[in-house]
C-alpha cells in the first residue's frame, strides 16, 4: 500500500518528467514562454467545462483546457502575423486577456463554483491522495496519477516516434522545411503535447509552477551537454530531483509543495550555472585565465619579415 | 444610469480614491509599456511582476503588516533583482532570453508562494490583505494607498516626460545613441528602474498575474493609430486611463466583480477595436487597400492586354471581344465585368456593340497602356543591363514592378538607360512622342511574315503563332512576347 506521501511524490515525479521532456524542445526552440501562456490561458476553458458539466470531473476540464490551450497557440500566431506585432507582445495580450476572462467568469458564478483562481495558480498537490478514482467500486488510486501517467506515455511515444523530426526541427526549422518534413504537423504536435502536459500537471502543481518544471530543468541540463538525448535524460533527472527535494523541503519548512519545487529548481540551476564545466561561470573564468596566459606566447613568436620567409 | 451619475459625481470619497489610483496606474503603465513593446521586452514586465511577490511577502514579514512604504520597497528591490538576474543569465550563458524570463518568473514566484504559505501558517494577525496582491484589489484602496501608489505613478510620468528624448533614442537605435555620446547604459538602467516602479505601483490595483497586460495591451493598441512615439505614448496613456475608469466602474456597480481583470478585458477590447478599425494599419482599412490595389492591377493588366493585341496585329480599330480578353488574363467573369466597367467609366476603353461586340482602347487608354508597357520594358532593360540578370528572368519582376513605378522613377530609369529603343527581348519600347499607331515588335513582324502576312483578328491561338509556337498554348503568357 502506498502512503499519501508516496502518492504525492509519485505525482510530482510524473509531472516533472512529462514537463521536462516537452520543455526541452520548448527551450531549444526558444518558445519557453508558450508554456506560461498556455497554463494561464486555459483558465476559462476549465471554468466553462466546470460550469457546463456542473461537476469537478477531470475529463471535461481537460478537454476544455486542451481546446483553449491550442486556441492560445493559434491566436498568438495569427495575431502576430495579421496584426503585425512582435510575437512576445501578442502572446502577452492573448494569455493575460484569456486569464482575466477566466477570473471574471469565476467571480460571476462565484456562488456555484467551488474552484478559485488561487488553486489554479498554486495547484493542490497536497490533496492528490484524496482525489481517488473509484472504478466499479474498486479504489484505483489517485486520479491525477492516472492522468499524468497517460500524458507521460503520450509524450514518450510522441518523442520516440518523431525523434529525428523533432531534433531537426528544434535546431533548425528552416532545414526541416527544406528537407520536406511536415513542419506544421511537428509544430502543432509539439504544442498539443505541451498543452496537455501543462494542463494535466497544473492541476497538481499550479499554473506558474508548471512553467518552472517546463523550463528550468531543461535549461539546467542545457548548460551541461550538447547532445539531444543526454539533454532529455538530464532534464528528466533534474525534474525528478527537484520534485523529491521540493517535497521534503516543503515538509521541513511547512510550506507549499509546488512553491518549494520551484525553489529547488532554482537552486539546482544556480549551482549548475556556476559549476558547469563547459558553459558554467567558473569553467569560463578558468578557461579565460588560461587563454590570457597563453596569449603572450603567441605574440612573442617571431614575425615573418617577408614573403620568402613565410613560404619557407 | 443612476449608478453612472452616482459614480461620476465622485461624491463617495472611496470612489475618488479608487478612480484616481486606477487612472494614474493606467496612464503610467500605458506610457511606459510603449518602450517595453518597442524594445521587444513585453514579457520582461510579466516576469518582473511575478518576481515581486517574494519582495512583498518579505516586507510583510519584516513590517509585521501591510505598510505601503515597506511593501513598495520590498517589491522594488525584488523587481530590480529579477531584472538583474534575467540580464545576468542571458549574458553569461547560452540560455536564450525567453528561457531566462521564464525561469526567473517561475522560480521567484515559487519562492513567493513558499513565503506566502509560511506567513499563513505562522498566523500573522493582519495577513488577509496579502492575497490581494495576486489579483489586485483596487476597491480596497484607502487614502494612504492611493497617496503612495498614485504618487509613484505621477513620479514615473514626470520622469518619463523629462527624459523622453533620451528614452526614445535608446529605444529605437541604442548603437547610434552610443556613438553620439549618450550614456546608453545609464538610460537603459533608468528605463528598467521606471518599469520596476510602474509594476510596483500597479500590483495594488491589478495584481502580479495581470500586471504585464497593463503594460502590453494599451501600448499595442496605440501602435495601430500612429507612427509617432509621442502620439503613441499619449494614446496608450489614454487607453490605460479609460480601462482604469471602466474597471473601477464595473466593480463599483457589481461589487463581486474584480477591478483588475475588468481593466485588462476593457483594454483588450480597445485593442481589438484598434486592430480592426484603425485607419491605415487596421485590418478593415488594410482589406480595402488590398482590394483597391488588386483592382488597379487588374485594370492595368487589361489595358496592357488590349495594347499588346494591337501590337500583334498592328490595328487599333479592331474590336476585342471580352471572351478573348478573358482567355489571355485569367479573370473570373465577374471580375472582368467589374474591371471593364471601371475602365469604361474612366473613358480608357469604349464599347462597340456590333458583331463581334467588344472593346477598343481610347486615345487616353492607349496612352496609359503605353506607359505601362514602357515602364515594364524599361525595367526589364534596367535589370538586364545594370543588374546583369539573364533576359529570360526579368519578365516576372517587371510584371509586378510596372504597377509600382512612378513617373519620377521612370524618368530616372530613362536617364540612366539613355531612353533605349528596345528591351532585352528586342521589343520596341513605346515612347509618348511616337504617333498613335502601335509599334509592332520584331517578333510580331517576323511571325506575320512567316504566316504569309496574316493580319486582323482571328479567335484563339493567335498569340502562340506570333510567339512562333515557342511559349506553348498559355494565353496568360501574353506578356512574354506580346507586351514585353
Amino acid at each position: 500500500m502506498i502512503t499519501s506521501t508516496g502518492w504525492i511524490i509519485i505525482t510530482a515525479i510524473l509531472a516533472a518528467t512529462s514537463c521536462a521532456l516537452v520543455g526541452t524542445f520548448l527551450v531549444l526552440r526558444k518558445m519557453s514562454l508558450m508554456g506560461d501562456a498556455i497554463s494561464h490561458a486555459v483558465l476559462p476553458g476549465i471554468v466553462l467545462a466546470f460550469l457546463l458539466t456542473a461537476s469537478r470531473n477531470t475529463f471535461p476540464m481537460l478537454i476544455g483546457a486542451g481546446i483553449f490551450g491550442l486556441f492560445t497557440v493559434w491566436l498568438t500566431e495569427e495575431l502576430s502575423k495579421k496584426g503585425r506585432i512582435f510575437h512576445d507582445a501578442s502572446m502577452g495580450i492573448v494569455f493575460t486577456t484569456l486569464f482575466a476572462i477566466g477570473v471574471i467568469i469565476i467571480s460571476l458564478f462565484a456562488a456555484n463554483v467551488d474552484i478559485d483562481q488561487e488553486c489554479v495558480l498554486y495547484g493542490e498537490i497536497a490533496y492528490v491522495p484524496w482525489d481517488l478514482w473509484i472504478w466499479r467500486g474498486t479504489n484505483m488510486g489517485p486520479r491525477p496519477v492516472w492522468i499524468l501517467s497517460m500524458v507521460l506515455v503520450i509524450n514518450i511515444s510522441f518523442i520516440t516516434l518523431m525523434y529525428k523530426e523533432l531534433k531537426t526541427y528544434s535546431f533548425s526549422p528552416q532545414l526541416a522545411a527544406t528537407l520536406g518534413l511536415p513542419v506544421g504537423l511537428i509544430h502543432y504536435g509539439l504544442m498539443g503535447t505541451v498543452s496537455f502536459t501543462t494542463i494535466a500537471s497544473f492541476e497538481s502543481v499550479g499554473a506558474i509552477l508548471v512553467v518552472a518544471l517546463l523550463i528550468v530543468p531543461p535549461a539546467t541540463a542545457y548548460l551541461l551537454t550538447d547532445r539531444l538525448h543526454r539533454l532529455l535524460l538530464l532534464a528528466v533527472l533534474f525534474g525528478i530531483t527537484s520534485a523529491v527535494g521540493g517535497y521534503y523541503m516543503a515538509l521541513w519548512i511547512n510550506s507549499s509543495i509546488a512553491g518549494a519545487i520551484a525553489v529547488v529548481n532554482g537552486i539546482q540551476f544556480a549551482l549548475v550555472f556556476v559549476l558547469a564545466p563547459r558553459y558554467g561561470l567558473l569553467g569560463k573564468k578558468l578557461r579565460g585565465r588560461r587563454a590570457t596566459r597563453t596569449e603572450p606566447e603567441l605574440i612573442t613568436q617571431p614575425e615573418p619579415k617577408n614573403v620568402r620567409e613565410i613560404l619557407s | 444610469m443612476e449608478t453612472l451619475i452616482e459614480f461620476f459625481s465622485l461624491q463617495d470619497p472611496n470612489i475618488r480614491y479608487v478612480l484616481a489610483g486606477t487612472i494614474l496606474l493606467g496612464v503610467s503603465a500605458g506610457a511606459l509599456g510603449c518602450f517595453a513593446i518597442l524594445r521587444r521586452r513585453a514579457l520582461v514586465g510579466d516576469a518582473v511582476a511575478h518576481a515581486i511577490l517574494p519582495g512583498v511577502c518579505l516586507a510583510f514579514i519584516f513590517a509585521g503588516g501591510k505598510d505601503p512604504f515597506m511593501l513598495i520597497l520590498g517589491a522594488f528591490i525584488f523587481g530590480l533583482l529579477s531584472m538583474a538576474t534575467m540580464d545576468f543569465i542571458s549574458r553569461n550563458s547560452r540560455i536564450a532570453p525567453d528561457a531566462s524570463i521564464g525561469m526567473v518568473l517561475s522560480v521567484f514566484f515559487g519562492f513567493g508562494v513558499v513565503l506566502l504559505t509560511f506567513i499563513q501558517t505562522t498566523g500573522f494577525v493582519d495577513q488577509s490583505g496579502l492575497d490581494d496582491f495576486l489579483f489586485g484589489q483596487a476597491a480596497a484602496m484607502v487614502g494612504d494607498d492611493v497617496l503612495v501608489f498614485g504618487g509613484l505613478s505621477a513620479l514615473i510620468l514626470v520622469i518619463t516626460i523629462i527624459v523622453f528624448k533620451e528614452l526614445k533614442l535608446v529605444s529605437f537605435d541604442p548603437s547610434f545613441a552610443q556613438s553620439i555620446g549618450y550614456p546608453v547604459k545609464r538610460i537603459e538602467f533608468l528605463l528598467a528602474l521606471l518599469m520596476v516602479l510602474v509594476i510596483t505601483a500597479g500590483i495594488q490595483a491589478v495584481g502580479v498575474v495581470l500586471m504585464a497586460s497593463m503594460l502590453i495591451i494599451p501600448a499595442a493598441a496605440a501602435r495601430y493609430w500612429t507612427d509617432s512615439l509621442r502620439v503613441m505614448l499619449l494614446i496608450a496613456a489614454g487607453v490605460g486611463a479609460l480601462s482604469g475608469v471602466t474597471g473601477s466602474f464595473i466593480s463599483y456597480t457589481a461589487p463581486a466583480m474584480p477591478t483588475g481583470p475588468w481593466m485588462v478585458v476593457s483594454a483588450a477590447f480597445v485593442f481589438f477595436l484598434s486592430f480592426l478599425l484603425a485607419p491605415g494599419r487596421g485590418e478593415i482599412a488594410r482589406y480595402f487597400q488590398k482590394r483597391k490595389l488588386s483592382r488597379r492591377v487588374a485594370c492595368e493588366n487589361i489595358l496592357k492586354t488590349l495594347y499588346s493585341m494591337e501590337e500583334e496585329d498592328g490595328r487599333i480599330d479592331r474590336v476585342r471581344p471580352a471572351r478573348e480578353l478573358r482567355k489571355r488574363r485569367h479573370l473570373t467573369r465577374r471580375t472582368m465585368k467589374q474591371v471593364l466597367s471601371s475602365l469604361l467609366r474612366r473613358k480608357l476603353v469604349t464599347y462597340y456593340g456590333g458583331t463581334p461586340d467588344g472593346y477598343l482602347l481610347t486615345p487616353d487608354g492607349r496612352k496609359e497602356a503605353k506607359r505601362l508597357v514602357r515602364v515594364h520594358r524599361l525595367w526589364e532593360q534596367y535589370l538586364s543591363q545594370h543588374l546583369q540578370i539573364a533576359e529570360d528572368h526579368v519578365h516576372e519582376d517587371a510584371e509586378s514592378m510596372e504597377h509600382l513605378i512612378t513617373s519620377e522613377i521612370e524618368a530616372q530609369l530613362r536617364a540612366s538607360l539613355g531612353s533605349p529603343e528596345r528591351d532585352p527581348h528586342k521589343s520596341r519600347i513605346p515612347y509618348d512622342t511616337e504617333d498613335n499607331e502601335p509599334s509592332t515588335s520584331n517578333s510580331a513582324e517576323k511571325a506575320r511574315k512567316d504566316k504569309g502576312g496574316i493580319s486582323g483578328y482571328k479567335p484563339g491561338g493567335k498569340s502562340d503563332m506570333i510567339q512562333g509556337g515557342k511559349s506553348g498554348n498559355r494565353p496568360d503568357n501574353e506578356g512574354k512576347g506580346g507586351a514585353s
